[in-house]
């Protein structure tokens, strides 16, 4: 018997307290409620369902549609998903939570217009602030000499730092920007390999040519090759024997800003487009292929550089030496006119 | 309910004494006004791009190697092409919602960039530039500028027809700047165009890293900056002032309206990239050096740049038989540096212009600043009928209107027009501006004529002039 009454005691003791602490709280909270309510920090406004069975709703069916773009993404195969669906699943969740939250917005928070102070500048910590790294630099005599040092050891760590870009390109060794496979003899091949002849290139379209051997994609290698009436060329005395049979080679790779010079001007038009010209769908610069590549029409600032050609034994093109300039977009430095090589 | 927020309130304060900032965040005011709102449309398009773009890289291969084709997109089935082409094919082909995915992702690129572009005419056209706000200002025209390398590289990364044709006119333009072009151009390509394969990693990690990484930062400065000072506002009435910012708390009235604009765009975007067909890249088939096609378009963003390049006349400057300046660098470099420039050193022109060195922290209306209006909508003008000419090509497909022709006229027009619209709009503005005075004076006078009729206790309204 007395065990139990100690028992009770004891539960009374635990168990009391805990109760009593509670009631305690739960009235502390009662007054800050009753204090908050006199005094909210957030205006309060009245309940409404309304808007909240809509927010319900309009949540609802973003589900519906999210759910809707796992069921399409899971009925189908790759090759036949229709992604109008897929797009419409998403785009139409994402629009009806925008939708809810809009409701939510408008109709359940409450809209307050507050006021504030915008921020001022602060002088006086501004002056601290001078007078800190003023006074900071008491024991320096020499802050020209320490400064000065220690810009130079900027400049010298910053160069150490930056060194290893160097390794980046060949940039010190601009010479690959001028060189090309083109020599004398090499032979003009069509994309697939196969040699160009010259009886194979006729009149009123374009070919495009490669050296044999070498790689396609090196800006110094592809060609525009276009057959013209040799009795109406105005080439340079220089070039006097560069188109054989009226057959002219030029770099494709147009002088203005690098875009292939992918264009052959065939003119339907006369009075407009009085003779053929070559043409790069980029920025549309237009060369002459009559007076061996001169700019006649659009930015370019020099012409379409040439390439001499002759005919082999068998009838093939082949390239009797180097272009009449550098190929490829201008660049300082580079020569604009073409020299005699 | 707030009972259980006041055990993770408690908790994050005791260990971070974030409290009091987070206290202050809540109430943060937002000033109420619809073009606000563009600024955030960017942010919710950033977002997104980010979103796609780890989606997106996930699948992409930035590799040069070749390869061949063998897919469900049969017309370039056995053709060679990149690795990093056909990666991409298969993201539009082979993956389910990739091509989904992919759309939207350039579909947010061009209204993230749109976006900025109308935020900073906003900001431009109020005066919100203007002290103490210069930083965010010139923080807001590099993210622009950084924008406009991002989206170029990221459609440059497929190497379809178009992205390297892109590429060839960025690497003739690289080219084109006095001394340094050549060493600049093989640094970044690696070798000659169309470079070597490490270019493309290190378009690559460009792309998806560090122009993100750069754009983010810029992005949370710009913000902090926004916040630092608040926003600006308009003077709607006497409550507004240069001292007092009068607007809605973030805590609860911004929160909804801000997220339910974040869920628009985000549900837009989604839309446009089920819906609407952007870059159908197995179109245009792959690059090679020597492949063009006509009628190629940049993405929008870069159209001011294709027309500077095609307008300027063929001019390189030469001394005897060597160029010293190729003719790209007009177009390419010089114009959009120029753009940068007087859009950067527009708040200290301004201010020395009108010897006006206050704080300004409300916006103007428009005509309340002729001469600004009138400069932006001069200058405007003039980039935007560059950036027209960029489309000449497409105007003479669809209207016939010859490119020759539309060359010519441009070429004056770019000078003519915006001379006619600087005068034109600073007429308008004056004008209204002596509407708004005469409204305000009839106004008055109304008033004026109640309080007599009250203290005489009759007589009729009498209209002012």
């Amino acid at each position: 018997m007395r065990v139990w009454r100690w028992l009770v005691a004891i539960a009374t003791f635990l168990f009391g307290r805990r109760v009593r602490q509670e009631r305690k709280r739960a009235k502390q909270r009662e007054k800050r409620q009753e204090a908050e309510a006199k005094d909210p920090i957030v205006a309060q406004g009245s309940p409404e369902r309304g808007a909240e069975n809509l927010v319900v709703a309009l949540l609802g069916i973003a589900s519906l549609f999210a759910l809707g773009f796992v069921v399409v993404y899971a009925l189908f195969s790759p090759a036949g998903i229709p992604n109008e669906l897929l797009g419409i699943c998403l785009g139409m969740c994402f629009l009806f939570v925008g939708g809810a939250l809009t409701v939510v917005a408008k109709r359940l928070v409450v809209t307050e217009e507050l006021e504030d102070d915008y921020p001022e500048a602060h002088p006086g910590q501004q002056k601290e602030i001078v007078e800190i790294v003023r006074e900071s630099g008491s024991r320096i005599t020499r802050k020209r000499l320490l400064l000065g040092a220690g810009a130079a050891t900027a400049g010298a760590v910053g160069l150490a730092a930056i060194t290893p870009a160097l390794s980046l390109g060949p940039i010190w060794d601009t010479a690959p920007l001028d060189q090309t496979p083109w020599r004398r003899g090499v032979r003009l091949v069509d994309e697939d390999g196969n040699p160009l002849s010259a009886n194979g290139v006729a009149a009123g379209t374009f070919y495009t040519a490669f050296p044999e051997g070498a790689n396609n994609e090196e800006i110094g290698s592809s060609l525009i090759v276009v057959r013209l009436d040799p009795s109406k060329l105005k080439l340079p005395a220089s070039r006097a024997n560069w188109a054989p049979g009226g057959i002219l080679a030029f770099s494709k790779i147009c002088t203005h800003a690098g875009c292939a010079v992918a264009l052959y001007r065939k003119p339907t038009f006369p009075v407009i487009e009085p003779k053929p010209a070559l043409v790069c769908p980029c920025h549309y610069s237009t060369f002459d292929p009559y007076t061996g590549g001169d700019v006649i029409y659009g930015p370019a600032g020099r012409p379409l550089p040439q390439l001499p050609l002759m005919v082999d034994d068998a009838g093939d093109l082949r390239a009797a030496g180097n272009f009449s300039a550098r190929v490829g977009p201008s660049w300082w430095n580079v020569r604009e006119a073409p020299t005699s090589e | 309910m707030t009972e259980h927020i006041e055990d993770p309130v408690r908790f994050i304060d005791e260990r971070t004494s974030a409290a009091p900032l987070l206290r202050k965040s809540m109430r943060y005011l937002f000033p109420d006004h619809w073009s606000f709102l563009l600024g955030e449309v960017a942010l919710y398009s950033f977002i997104v791009l980010i979103a796609t773009g780890v989606y997106l890289a996930l699948f992409f291969d930035p590799s040069t190697a070749k390869t061949v084709y063998h897919g469900p997109y049969t017309p370039l089935d056995g053709q060679q092409m990149s690795a990093a082409y056909k990666s991409v094919l298969d993201i539009s082909f082979s993956y389910k919602a990739g091509l989904l995915i992919r759309q939207t992702h350039h579909w947010a690129a061009d209204v993230f960039v749109a976006s900025i572009v109308m935020h900073l005419m906003r900001v431009f056209f109020t005066g919100a530039f203007r002290k103490p706000r210069e930083l965010t200002w010139l923080i807001g025209l590099v993210l622009l500028f950084t924008a406009f390398l991002e989206g170029y590289l990221g459609y440059s990364l497929v190497d379809d027809l178009l992205s390297g044709m892109g590429l060839a006119i960025g690497y003739g333009v690289g080219l084109s700047l006095p001394v340094i072009g050549g060493p600049l151009v093989l640094a970044i390509f690696g070798a000659p165009f169309p470079g070597k394969g490490v270019f493309w990693s290190r378009m690559y990690i460009a792309h998806v890293f560090l122009i993100p990484m750069l754009l983010a930062t810029l992005i949370g400065v710009h913000l902090a900056l926004v916040m630092a000072r608040h926003h600006t506002q308009f003077k709607e009435t006497s409550r507004h002032t240069q001292r007092r910012i009068v607007g809605v708390p973030l805590f609860p009235g911004q929160a909804p309206r801000s997220l339910a604009l974040m869920f628009f765009v985000v549900g837009i975007l989604f839309l446009l990239g089920g819906l609407i067909q952007i870059n159908p890249i197995w179109q245009w088939g792959p690059f090679e050096p020597w492949l063009g096609t006509n009628g190629a378009q940049p993405d929008w963003y870069l159209g001011w740049l294709i027309g500077a390049l095609r307008l300027m006349p063929s001019f390189d400057v030469t001394i005897g038989h060597y160029t010293l300046i190729p003719n790209p660098f007009w177009g390419g470099i010089l114009f959009p540096l120029f753009v940068l420039g007087v859009l950067a050193s527009f708040p200290w022109l301004e201010r020395k212009l009108t010897r006006d060195h206050e704080v300004h922290n409300l916006a103007d209306r428009p005509r309340h600043a002729p001469s600004r209006t009138a400069f932006g909508v001069a200058f405007l003008a003039w980039v935007f009928l560059i950036f027209a000419f960029g489309a000449a090509d497409r105007l003479f497909v669809l209207f016939g209107l010859s490119y020759n022709t539309q060359l010519y006229v441009f070429r004056i027009g770019i000078w003519i027009v915006p001379a006619v619209l600087f005068f034109v709009t600073r007429r308008l503005c004056h004008g209204l501006q002596a509407a708004d005075l005469a409204e305000a004076r009839h106004g008055a006078a109304l008033a004026e004529a109640e309080r007599r009729r009250a203290a005489v206790g009759t007589g009729l309204e009498s209209r002012g002039p």
